[in-house]
């Protein structure tokens, strides 16, 4: 980086700094812009993260009688999956949520988003269904109590509180670098 | 991705002459509500379209969040309120001017920082150009 000696054509006092400068300033940049190009500017960050799950309540997908509510997710550490029929990304990460259910590596609920019910049961049909149960949040009121903006999200709460929030498909590596330590972290408190 | 196919839509005028047109129009019971809706959503960030305000956006997210802001609003709530409901769910974020605080300092010092970085480095040209003769080889750039 630094160490290279101007070309001292008119060797002055002060003309280190006078070629130097530009140089260091124009590095100063490159890191700056270097760093800037790692940033996911779609990305907002959740000012909900160490805050309670919002309260809900609402009528499960799969039995309109039965509810589900912020309460329900409140044992140990489970992931807070929001989905819908409608979301084609949704697919993408769905045979991960799949493998982690069926293993018993995470323990998922769903909220399924602004979605017809037929076309959402229709869709676990397909799909298969990996959440202990889904809400049904037709008009996306608790959506918005989440911060949601796209789906899909995925939040991780231990205990009822959100530790984490990933926007878009989950993927291995997310999982594995992120999420999974924090399941598993939650799971022993 | 829905914004800009909503864009194309309307840039080759496939048949979507109002895109507004997909949500009926919101009634107010008072003008001065009204007022204050078209203000508060020209300040607040549509997160799905980012650079498009509530007031503008088409996105569905926006169309919901509008008629929060209306339901608030009807519900007398005042609009630093309704920015603190917005602010609590999705950070200040939504604000196309955020507060100034221990993360944004830097944001709103940086013009501030610049015009005082501008000013000594032409107090130093200056400073330069006075030590020197005027007649010294006759050119001062380069």
């Amino acid at each position: 980086m630094g160490g290279e000696t101007p070309p001292t054509a008119r060797p002055r006092r002060g003309s280190r700094l006078y070629y130097g400068l530009p140089l260091v300033a124009l590095l100063l940049l490159f890191v700056l812009l270097l760093a800037g190009l790692r940033l996911d500017p779609k990305l907002v960050p959740s000012p909900l993260i160490g805050q309670p799950v919002p309260t809900f309540d609402l009528s499960r997908l799969t039995a309109t009688d039965a509810r589900l509510t912020n309460a329900d997710l409140g044992g140990g550490a489970v992931l807070f999956n929001v989905w819908a029929s409608w979301c084609v990304s949704c697919r993408i990460e769905h045979p991960l949520l799949q493998e982690l259910a069926a293993t018993g590596q995470a323990t998922i609920y769903g909220l399924n988003y602004k979605d017809e019910r037929a076309a959402a049961l229709q869709w676990l049909t397909v799909h298969g269904n990996p959440y202990t149960a889904s809400g049904w949040d037709r008009d996306g009121r608790i959506g918005i109590e989440l911060g949601v903006y796209g789906v899909p999200e995925t939040y991780v709460v231990a205990d009822g509180i959100i530790r984490y929030k990933h926007v878009g498909p989950l993927d291995t590596a997310v999982w594995e670098t992120k999420i999974k330590p924090l399941l598993r972290a939650g799971a022993t408190l | 991705m829905n914004c800009a196919a909503m864009m194309l839509a309307v840039i080759i005028g496939v048949g979507l002459p109002f895109p507004l047109a997909a949500m009926p129009p919101l009634e107010f019971t008072d003008p001065a509500l009204q007022q204050r809706y078209q203000s508060l959503l020209a300040e607040l960030r549509c997160l799905v379209c980012q650079n498009q305000s509530l007031l503008d956006s088409n996105a569905d997210l926006a169309d919901d969040l509008r008629i929060e802001v209306h339901r608030l609003l009807h519900q007398g709530e005042s609009d630093d309120a309704i920015l603190e409901f917005m602010t609590t769910r999705y950070g200040d974020f939504v604000l196309y001017r955020p507060p100034l605080g221990a993360n944004t300092w830097l944001l709103w010092a940086t013009p501030f920082l610049m015009l005082a970085v501008a000013l000594g480095v032409l107090w130093y040209i200056v400073q330069r150009h006075r030590r020197r003769p005027l007649d010294d080889g006759g050119s001062v750039s380069g």
